[in-house]
């Protein structure tokens, strides 16, 4: 029996337990960026936002996902059932799957895998089908176009990303995300972060991260002008804030993403005597609720692309850039010895 | 170990019964959903061998790419189900003749390794053991050092094929208006914008 407590059930338990201190403020975390959005963007337009519930509105998510839960959840009549119910689960689970590889810092991760980046790839790649399947089991012609709309985005985006990722894992030798950290740690503190040398490609990488989450300008799969609102207008209840949760979940995992691949995860900038003390997964923190700022502010500045046009950025544009660079940086690592496999 | 064990029979299952839901379901859209688990317990397997990086590649490709859209085009087509359905019985011979082929070639493979067990010995350079390199080290030594040529020929025939499928759909269309980004940048005001004078109740 004690054999089998300490060999099966408690490491079973004590990673249960590290999944919910992980899942715990990262639920809290999307509950209040919807809540940030609405102010950074009121702001920007010079409104207040929501300001009644609570202090400073503080309560308005809390009010918000309370009405959700209420509400009736409808199944429009000729929809296929177990599809449509699945589709929003899809969508929200795997936005929380993903944070099993991030590392919050040195040694604070759930599964420290060997190829950590490519399993965070893999998974943003799945996305997409929690947005198809919802079109598609809707049985509606708005949604049906939301969702195709989506996967030809989604899939076109992936491409550049990929090789956006490439051109890091060259620099860092490994696909262990706490080694792409720690290989952007050196004497000149920020200067070693990895959006310095590699800049082109961390715009890239941004503006495709945007793409993948379908945020503003590339939010076509939910252009309320000309879809109503795409994918998920026959979504009502709790099917509709699964998918919302997940598009912010997303939000966020996408910007660790960034944080971790450009601006040294939960390094500090200057590795002086104020700036580390604070522990790394706060100034992780930052980072990634400064990439949130962007995402919003981007929201509340550009008009949304035309489909066309975004199919363009993405094939003719980001593809052929994110190639050519590809060839540069690995052409410049082997011709300058740098190359992490040299050794 | 009695944790594997319980994972491997459980993706094992769960592969072999969504593989005969692809074939067996009513609705296309479904089976290619079955499909896509199907593939997801196959990336379980490889990485319960150890083979991560390949089951994160299989995920990444198939699952997020290629399923995708198998996915997108068997939604857009109005499939009639029951018209799908006609002549299965006939079909079923050929059918039958090459499963039974491909499982005659799988027990050949599997039995050469019960009867022989050192024949794994004498393959030309295996990859080194997952004990010195990683998974993905491994892969690439055995790919971009040792069989360059072989992958680089690879590689050759897939951009023959990508070529000629392009090649084959192209049409040009006669007036259809394309975008020209670089003319539209280059456009002046002067060019574009011209200022007159209108005399009240008389037009341009």
């Amino acid at each position: 029996m004690a054999e089998l407590w300490a060999t099966l059930i408690w490491p079973v338990l004590w990673t249960a337990i590290k999944i919910v201190i992980i899942v715990g403020p990262l639920m809290l975390a999307i509950a209040y960026l919807t809540f940030v959005e609405r102010k950074v963007i009121a702001a920007m337009h010079l409104r207040k936002g929501p300001n009644v519930v609570g202090p400073f509105g503080l309560l308005q998510p809390m009010a918000d996902g309370l009405k959700l839960l209420l509400k009736e959840t409808v199944v429009p009549s000729r929809a296929n059932r177990s599809v449509f119910v699945i589709a929003p689960m899809i969508t929200f689970i795997l936005a929380l799957v993903a944070w099993a590889v991030i590392p919050f810092g040195e040694g604070l991760v759930l599964a420290n895998i060997n190829v950590g980046i490519l399993y965070l790839f893999a998974i943003s790649s799945l996305g997409v089908y929690g947005i198809v399947m919802a079109g598609w089991a809707s049985n509606s012609k708005y949604a049906f176009l939301g969702g195709l709309r989506s996967a030809a985005q989604m899939v076109s985006y992936e491409v550049s990303m990929g090789f956006v990722i490439i051109t890091v894992l060259l620099c860092v030798g490994s696909l262990n995300l706490s080694d792409i950290v720690l290989a952007q740690k050196g004497s000149w503190g920020l200067f070693n972060w990895y959006v310095f040398p590699l800049l082109p490609m961390a715009v890239i990488f941004f503006v495709s991260t945007l793409a993948e989450t379908n945020r503003h300008p590339f939010d076509l799969p939910e252009a309320e002008a000309e879809l109503v609102s795409g994918y998920n207008v026959e979504y009502s209840s709790m099917t509709f804030a699964l998918f919302f949760l997940g598009e912010y979940g997303n939000m966020i995992l996408m910007s660790a993403m960034t944080s971790v691949l450009f601006l040294g995860g939960w390094l500090p900038p200057f590795d002086v005597v104020p700036l580390n003390w604070i522990p790394g997964p706060i100034w992780f923190a930052l980072k990634i609720a400064a990439c949130l700022f962007v995402f919003l502010w981007v929201r509340a500045t550009l008009p949304r692309y035309r489909y066309d046009q975004l199919m363009r950025l993405g094939w003719k544009v980001f593809l052929p850039i994110s190639l050519v660079a590809v060839v540069v940086v690995s052409g410049f690592l082997v011709a300058s010895g740098m190359a992490p496999g040299a050794r | 170990m009695i944790f594997q064990a319980l994972a491997f029979y459980l993706f094992a299952l769960v592969a072999v019964g969504s593989a005969v839901m692809v074939i067996s379901s009513r609705n296309p859209v479904h089976a290619v959903l079955f499909l896509i688990l199907t593939f997801f317990n196959a990336a379980a397997l490889f990485i319960l061998m150890g083979a991560e990086f390949l089951g994160m590649i299989l995920v990444i490709v198939y699952v997020g790419a290629v399923a995708v859209m198998f996915l997108f085009v068997v939604m857009m087509l109005d499939i009639n189900f029951a018209e799908l359905r006609q002549g299965f019985l006939r079909y079923l011979p050929i059918g039958a003749v090459v499963g039974l082929v491909l499982l005659a070639e799988l027990l050949v493979v599997l039995g050469g390794w019960t009867f022989a067990p050192d024949a794994s010995a004498s393959v030309q350079s295996p990859a080194p053991g997952l004990e010195q390199v990683t998974n993905t080290r491994a892969l690439g030594l055995l790919i971009y050092t040792h069989y360059l040529f072989l992958f680089q020929g690879a590689g050759i025939i897939l951009l023959i094929a990508m070529i000629g499928a392009i090649v084959l759909t192209l049409r040009r269309r006669e007036g259809a208006r394309r975008q020209d980004i670089a003319a539209q940048v280059a456009r002046r005001p002067a060019d574009s914008v011209e200022v007159r004078k209108v005399p009240s109740g008389r037009g341009v």
